[in-house]
């Protein structure tokens, strides 16, 4: 057999080395049979570029295996490393990006190809006797690669994988008596941690890719035994499988890693053209968030190959439990159902014709629910929001009431009809405006724990989740808004919208509090008793607004240097330092808010005897620890005592029970104001 | 077609591709090399990629090595009994940073009344194992293969160490700390040598 081979192949009568290698190679091993059979497969009617499918997906599985191998070697599955290893991956390893976005992006692609691949099996009719079993054996393999698709997206242990796989594994949860244990032994206990990671990633990484390695064999074996399913009509005459088709199979691969390395790669080159720097962390493969049990996240959507199962789901919404098992369970088994049964429908005067709209139907449907569900979710980005406008403005005057609705409209049916149309738009608007909103707090909050990470110190042992929930810039803004918000607002008086922001606000704008320039508005006669500061308070009519409007506004007793100097102490108290033509007049700021006929008259200042319980102590005002006392009690003689307006005492509780807010949450807030956070070098 | 045809291919094959004489091996050979080029660029970029990465830490650097604050040289007994003293340190761990960490561990000797100190790593020039006290005091000993050492480090022959302990530079701060340089040398070699 071997002398045959050696022979067909063309061996020369006289051998270099390598050829004297290759004799002795064969003569043990039989390769270039081997090679030969491989090789010269027979392709009826020649090479052509409908047979590249099966190659470009085998040829993307083996690029998956051979990334996802060398991934392997820098990930870590625990709770408190799989994010952090990805991160180490994605942006400080050389070339980490590059594997990790080839190894994302060409797993979207092997969907693709299995779509297209399937799509060109069942428009020939591939599926027919003796292929049966193939067929079936395609759709095992279908199978696999979606699961994998699907445990790989919880690796990285981010929002988005973490909250996409709590939904799939839920669902997994309501199949009928094993669903509830399944669910358990797939997340490895009843909570998600450690042991969801380590399964996942053995069925990842080991399960399902030996399993699709085993039937792949077993697929491409039963390929070459039955030869290749010609398309009819033949025209050309029959071809060896080397080199024709091979090299169209080749241009296919390249084609399809061009187009991947096109994706990772596009951002790059658009960042060049315009000028910028290139980021290479920032290329290819997104990063979420660290998973956080504790905090919402509105932005959770599976990968886009199952976008059509989460809005099939939305089909049933109502049916409870049943509408899921129906959704979730039931159509896709039958729809897997029919697909087993091709083979044998196909036997059926029209049973091929049936397949085919068959299958061009569940990928239209495909196709149709993955189109509404971007629309539900980017709607806001392509409606036409100005004619919205009224719609909005009768929507805040009746809240959708019916009634109230048709009375605003005098009880025209027409205009009451063709408003309701507009609300329903206006509703699914503002949906899509919060998918929008907590996509971007997702980007922002993904950026921030990213900045964090490389902070020199880098990650604490405890993990990057520690260290996000400790960041003031990542939880001030969230505390502040659940806790302090409805009465304070927090907004660069010079932003577009700050005026309405205030006005609505009833407390005093802590934007900047404590530095210069909030002091400056605080002693603006025309200012104190307006909506940033007292206006919407019960100090409106109190001391101080009458002292800033009248005292403050003699120029005798307070000429502009000395008010200076005040706002220059001020701001020395809390840290901040004051504008650079104000520094030298700190010690003088400090004699006048001491001085009993200034601010000392009213205010306690270090040592100047004045009693506390009048107003606010203002040693140290707007600093870390003077924060922190107000916000735990401004009950407190320190503060506003028995003047103090609606603020509750955050950090006070009756005994035995908690306090609104913890002493540390209590922390994070007022560094969030002093805007005391980390910052990387160089910003 | 059955697998019984497809052996045949063999004998077709000479047919179907020599069909055009004269321009058809030129034209194979194109054919060929660009089915090689192409299969073999494509398959380059994953392979590329991961080598890529998976040698990043040939990139690395070994921290710089500095003085350390070990212990107070007054808390050192000056018996010319080397004692162990762990290395406290701030440490990296790829992504993970440890902050004030035992990282490894000296034997400290003073001699009677001395005002210096002698530093000697813990780690057997050997192959790395952490070198031991003799329970009697008398000598060092590596439990791994038997090296025994004098208490100043000399090496005791035969040993299977190829030198002697690595001593480490050491001095005594201003308010009386003894600070050791923390370095680590390449195992099994006669040359003391930094390692990284």
């Amino acid at each position: 057999m071997s002398r045959d081979a050696r022979q067909t192949a063309g061996a020369p009568a006289r051998k270099g080395l390598m050829g004297q290698l290759g004799d002795f190679l064969d003569d043990r091993t039989g390769y270039r049979a081997l090679v030969h059979e491989a090789l010269y497969e027979r392709v009826p009617g020649g090479a052509r570029w409908r047979y590249v499918w099966g190659s470009a997906l085998v040829f993307a599985f083996m690029t998956q295996l051979i990334t996802g191998l060398f991934l392997w070697a820098s990930y870590s599955a625990s709770a408190q490393t799989a994010w952090e290893s990805v991160y180490y991956i994605q942006h400080e390893m050389a070339g980490g990006w590059l594997l990790r976005g080839i190894h994302h992006f060409m797993a979207q692609a092997m969907v693709v190809l299995l779509a297209l691949h399937l799509l060109q099996v069942v428009i020939d009719g591939a599926y027919r006797a003796p292929r049966e079993v193939n067929f079936w054996l395609g759709l095992v393999l279908m199978l696999l690669v979606l699961g994998m698709a699907l445990t790989g997206y919880l690796l990285p242990w981010d929002q988005k994988g973490y909250w996409a796989t709590i939904v799939a594994t839920n669902l997994a949860g309501i199949v009928p008596f094993a669903g509830p244990s399944l669910q358990q032994v797939v997340i490895g206990g009843s909570e998600y941690g450690h042991h969801t990671l380590t399964r996942f990633f053995a069925l990842h990484a080991g399960f399902l890719p030996g399993a699709l390695i085993l039937m792949l064999v077993v697929h491409l074996s039963l390929f070459r035994k039955h030869g290749l399913h010609a398309k009819q009509p033949i025209t050309k005459p029959d071809a060896m499988f080397w080199p024709d088709q091979v090299l169209k199979d080749a241009v296919a691969m390249l084609a399809v890693m061009a187009v991947v390395l096109g994706v990772i790669l596009m951002p790059a080159l658009r960042a060049m053209l315009a000028g910028e720097a290139v980021v290479p962390g920032e290329l290819g493969a997104e990063l979420g968030a660290p998973a956080d049990p504790s905090l919402p996240y509105a932005a959770a959507r599976p990968e886009w190959y199952f976008l059509f199962l989460f809005q099939f789901l939305k089909v049933f919404e109502g049916w409870g439990a049943t509408g899921e098992f129906f959704g979730a369970i039931v159509v896709p088994g039958l729809i897997m159902t029919v697909m087993f049964l091709m083979p044998i429908l196909g036997n059926w005067k029209l049973g091929h014709r049936f397949n085919v709209a068959f299958t061009l139907a569940v990928l239209a449907g495909v196709g149709l629910l993955t189109s509404l569900a971007l629309n539900e979710d980017y709607y806001a980005l392509w409606v036409d929001k100005a004619s919205l406008a009224e719609a909005e403005k009768l929507y805040d005057q009746t809240g959708g009431d019916p009634e109230k609705l048709a009375a605003a409209l005098d009880n025209d049916t027409a205009k009451v009809a063709a408003m309701t149309k507009q609300l329903k738009k206006l509703e699914r608007v503002r949906h899509s405006q919060a998918f929008l909103e907590a996509s971007r707090q997702a980007k922002a909050d993904a950026a921030r724990a990213i900045e964090l990470a490389g902070r020199p110190e880098k990650i604490p042992p405890a993990g990057m989740l520690e260290l996000v929930r400790h960041d003031p810039k990542s939880q001030g803004p969230r505390l502040f808004a659940q806790h302090c918000a409805s009465c304070h607002a927090h907004v660069d008086p010079l932003a577009a919208d700050a005026e309405a922001v205030i006005a609505k606000s009833s407390a005093a704008n802590l934007h900047a509090f404590g530095s210069a320039s909030w002091m400056r508005g605080l002693l603006d006669p025309a200012q104190v008793a307006g909506p940033a500061y007292f206006g919407n308070t019960a100090h409106k009519d109190d001391d101080m607004v009458n002292f800033v409007q009248n005292d403050l506004t003699g120029e005798a007793t307070w000429p502009k240097t000395d008010i200076d100097a005040v706002i220059a102490a001020m701001a020395a108290e809390g840290g901040t330092a004051p504008p650079k033509d104000l520094v030298g007049l700190v010690d003088r700021g400090r004699e006048l808010v001491a001085s009993d006929d200034r601010c000392g008259g009213c205010h306690h200042f270090r040592d100047n005897g004045t009693a506390l319980g009048a107003a606010p102590d203002l040693a140290g005002w707007g600093g870390r620890e003077w924060l922190v006392g107000i916000i735990t009690d401004p009950t407190h003689e320190q503060f506003y005592g028995d003047n103090n307006d609606r603020m509750p005492s955050f950090g006070k509780a009756a005994e035995g029970a908690l306090p609104p807010l913890s002493r540390d949450q209590i922390g994070l807030i007022a560094d969030w104001l002093r805007g005391e956070w980390y910052r990387p070098a160089g910003h | 077609m059955s697998n019984h045809d497809h052996h045949h291919g063999e004998s077709r094959s000479g047919a179907v591709s020599s069909g055009f004489a004269g321009d058809s091996s030129r034209r194979g050979f194109l054919v060929k090399t660009l089915a090689l080029v192409c299969g073999g660029l494509a398959t380059m970029v994953p392979v590329g990629a991961g080598l890529w990465a998976f040698l990043d830490p040939l990139r690395r650097s070994a921290s710089v090595a500095k003085f350390l604050p070990v212990a107070e040289l007054a808390a050192i007994p000056d018996d010319g009994v080397p004692r162990q003293y762990p290395v406290i340190t701030d440490r990296i761990d790829a992504w993970t940073g440890f902050a004030a960490e035992p990282v490894g561990a000296v034997y400290l000797r003073r001699e009677k009344g001395a005002v210096e100190v002698q530093a000697l790593s813990a780690t057997c020039p050997h192959a790395g194992c952490f070198v031991e006290m003799e329970p009697t005091g008398r000598c060092f000993r590596c439990p791994c293969h038997n090296s025994v050492f004098t208490l100043d480090g000399g090496i005791v022959a035969p040993s299977p160490s190829p030198r002697a302990m690595d001593a480490l530079e050491c001095r005594v701060g201003k308010n009386g700390e003894v600070e050791v340089m923390w370095q680590k040398f390449r195992a099994g070699v006669a040359a003391k040598e930094v390692q990284g």
